[in-house]
């Protein structure tokens, strides 16, 4: 049963002779009502005929009971509502090459909408769905709802627009104004008709607010020079950009349409708009998952392992990283297209962490799959460290964006135990060295170190030392255990670094102090939240 | 303190009882024999792998020579120039001053009355000079490598190849000095053959 009222039969009529599928003309005749538009376009073309041919009287009693008024339809002329089809008899020369003037309904063949340019017919239909569908299945993604997203040719709003006027004009005659906000918008009535169909496929359903995207973008070459005219009409609208492919986007395509007059427009473009040889076709579909967060504590036991790659002009100074070593199980378990690493501070290359270990935290971008259950997580945990005796990591879990934020606020504000080994040039005693343990809230003036230099600020930087613990061990080394604030910087306090990390363990002893291994004790971050093993 | 002992027993590992210093392990020194013509007067640029310089006095110096006590140090180069005044800020140290090869860093006198003027050496921007020497000028005599540091250079990127070039390497210097023993031996041979005619 078709959607349309008795007034709408002019408009429909007049559409529908120049190559306008049915569902447009729902749109156009501002059919609210989703259901009426997820019939196959093909049955609907049918009943359109039907309706249009029928006995007037008949229809309207069978149509309006099922048909919602439509929205904000003003009535201007209590005349206007009597029926003003020019011609009934006319309908489809358009349409059909065999010039028939009258063609059986049981043989239509739609031809593509001279509007949406087939968007509206087989490209909202179940074989697209599936298609789409099979695009999805094929890829592993795990999901449990989806948001669809497409992408129309820029020419869409311009035959859209030529489309309006067309209506506006035929609503004109009888005495009815409308305004461009009582259609319904192409992508609505597309989503309306195409939801249903993928959580029938996929099972799922659709969920704008879901991280998982199905894009979809649609183009049309055949009619691309429809938009060239505007150009030359508005060229204030289409200024060239970087990383535009064509000046002619859809927004500025509807900006410039907005700022055109009818005259010009009708001077510029056919109206009804030409009927395409050939449909829309969609030249790109991808699938997206929003970014996963992995984070944990890792433990390194290498002084040859830097923490990330160590590369330097394209060549490799250090065979893996911890970041590798981790990586490359987390992406094999969650097959993201990308990754992001962070951690709270970093150590040098030849610094071991032990302890609990330093937090870190992966972002997994477009990853296929977003869940694991705990089992699984553990087990990820011991692949990875079974796979390597440089890196251990505990604590692994998935967390949300949001909870990273933790992770960098601990990293200012919390405190770093160290273990360091010292060398001494002068003899020392066990008693030279005990007075260490007794300073408490040392502070150190820092100068940006000279090995960070070239690519920090200069600055002199107060650090603190909150304790210090000593290991004596011989007449040139002792072991030295410090509690200290974040970001300060160990071997410059151990060395001092030409006298500009002062004081410094040198300085303290009166002697040239060296530092010979470096170990961080704990990274005190409470985060991520410790897991029971 | 928590986890004390994670680090293991303490003990020195064998593969660190010949540790190189800090000199040594992050810098390469390169050398600028007679600066300015002025014999023996040796400069050594430190550079650190990251393209960083540090200018300091080499051995041979004759303010590193007995008996030469220093009266003091002023980084005024000239009435209107100090180094003291060198400003930078960001990463890129901008506002730094630019140093020539021939630029002059500073002006160190004497008890005896002599002045040496020690220079840049190399092309690049003048990030710190080492203001410690000022109050304890014997720091440059101590540790004329590390703590006694006359000025931190950075070149420009693209030059941090080319700026040693014309400077000698640690192996090259010996031999320069090795020669200019030699050659002063036999310069007071002469002498003192003068001196029998
Ligand atoms: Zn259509």
């Amino acid at each position: 049963m078709v959607a349309l009222a008795e007034k709408d039969r002019p408009v429909a009529q007049m559409l529908l002779n120049s190559g306008t599928c049915p569902r447009c003309i729902f749109r156009f005749c501002g059919v609210g009502l989703q259901t009426s538009y997820r019939q196959p376009h093909k049955d609907l073309l049918h009943e359109l005929h039907e309706f249009l041919e029928s006995n007037e009287r008949e229809s309207k009693l069978s149509c309006e009971m099922a048909n919602p008024p439509c929205k904000k339809m003003k009535l201007e002329n209590a005349n206007g509502i009597k029926d003003q089809t020019p011609n009934g008899s006319h309908q489809l020369t358009n349409v059909h090459s065999d010039g028939s003037d009258t063609v059986a309904i049981e043989n239509l063949n739609p031809v593509v909408c001279n509007i949406c340019l087939g968007i509206l017919q087989d490209l909202c239909e179940m074989d697209f769905v599936k298609a789409v569908c099979h695009k999805i299945n094929s890829s592993e993604y795990q999901f449990s709802s989806f948001v669809f997203s497409v992408s129309f040719p820029p020419q869409l709003s311009v035959r859209e627009h030529a489309a309006w006027l067309l209506v506006k004009e035929e609503m004109g005659k009888q005495g009815l104004s409308i305004g461009k906000d009582d259609f319904v918008q192409l992508k609505e009535a597309y989503k309306w008709i195409i939801h249903p169909l993928f959580l029938e496929e996929l099972g799922v359903p659709a969920d704008g607010k879901s991280l998982f995207e199905v894009s979809v973008v649609f183009a049309h070459p055949e009619t691309d020079e429809d938009c060239c005219f505007l150009a030359s009409v508005c060229p204030s609208c289409f200024k060239p950009a970087k990383n535009k492919q064509s000046v002619f986007t859809r927004m500025a395509v509807v900006k410039a349409l907005d700022m055109i007059d009818e005259e010009e427009f009708h001077k510029n473009y056919p109206s009804p708009p030409s009927l395409p040889k050939t449909p829309c076709s969609a030249v790109d579909i991808q699938c997206n998952n929003g970014a996963i967060f992995v984070a944990g504590r890792y433990n390194k036991y290498s002084r040859t392992l830097p923490q990330t790659p160590w590369i330097i002009d394209g060549e490799r100074k250090m065979e893996s990283s911890v970041e590798e070593l981790i990586l490359e199980h987390l992406m094999a378990a969650f097959k993201a297209d990308s990754f992001n690493f962070s951690s709270s501070g970093r150590e040098d290359v030849d610094v071991r962490t032990l302890g609990n270990g330093r937090p870190f935290a992966v972002e997994l971008v477009n990853p296929r799959r977003v869940q694991l259950a705990a089992v699984e997580m553990k087990e990820l945990q011991q692949r990875i460290n079974s796979s390597s005796d440089k890196v251990q990591v505990r604590d692994l879990q998935l967390v949300s964006r949001e909870a990273i934020v933790h992770m960098k606020e601990g990293e200012e504000e919390k405190t770093k135990t160290y273990s360091a080994l010292i060398w001494t040039e002068k003899v020392i005693q066990n008693e030279d060295i005990t007075f260490l343990d007794s300073m408490k809230e040392l502070k150190l003036d820092q100068k940006t170190p000279l090995r960070v230099l070239h690519r920090r600020p200069l600055a002199v930087r107060i650090r603190v030392i909150h304790s210090m613990q000593s290991e004596y061990i011989d007449e040139h080394h002792f072991r030295l255990h410090l509690k200290t604030q974040a970001g300060t910087y160990v071997k410059e306090f151990v060395h001092g670094d030409f006298g500009r990390t002062k004081p410094n363990i040198g300085f303290l002893l009166g002697t040239t102090a060296d530092i010979l291994e470096l170990d961080v004790e704990s990274v005190d971050v409470d985060w991520p939240p410790a897991l029971d093993d | 303190m928590a986890g004390i002992m994670a680090a293991g027993p303490s003990e020195v590992p064998a593969s660190i009882a010949t540790f190189p210093g800090v000199t040594e392990r992050y810098f390469t020194r390169w050398y600028k024999p007679d600066v300015k013509g002025n014999h023996c007067e040796d400069h050594c640029i430190l550079q650190h792998s990251n393209r960083i310089c540090v200018i300091t006095i080499a051995d041979a110096h004759p303010l590193l020579q007995k008996g030469k006590p220093i009266k003091s140090i002023s980084y005024q180069i000239s009435a209107n120039c100090s180094r003291l005044q060198n400003k930078v800020s960001g990463k890129s140290k901008r506002g730094a001053q630019f140093l020539t090869e021939l630029a002059p860093l500073c002006r160190i006198l004497c008890s005896d009355g002599e002045e040496y003027t020690i220079y840049s050496c190399i092309r690049g921007k003048l990030i710190e000079v080492n203001e410690n020497i000022l109050d304890n000028p014997s720091l440059l005599q101590e540790k004329p490598s590390t703590e006694g540091y006359i000025a931190v250079v950075l070149p420009k990127f693209e030059e941090s190849k080319k700026v040693t070039q014309g400077l000698l390497t640690r192996e090259e210097y010996e031999e320069c000095l090795s020669k200019r023993f030699n050659s002063t031996s036999l310069y007071n041979t002469k002498n003192e053959n003068l001196a029998e005619i």
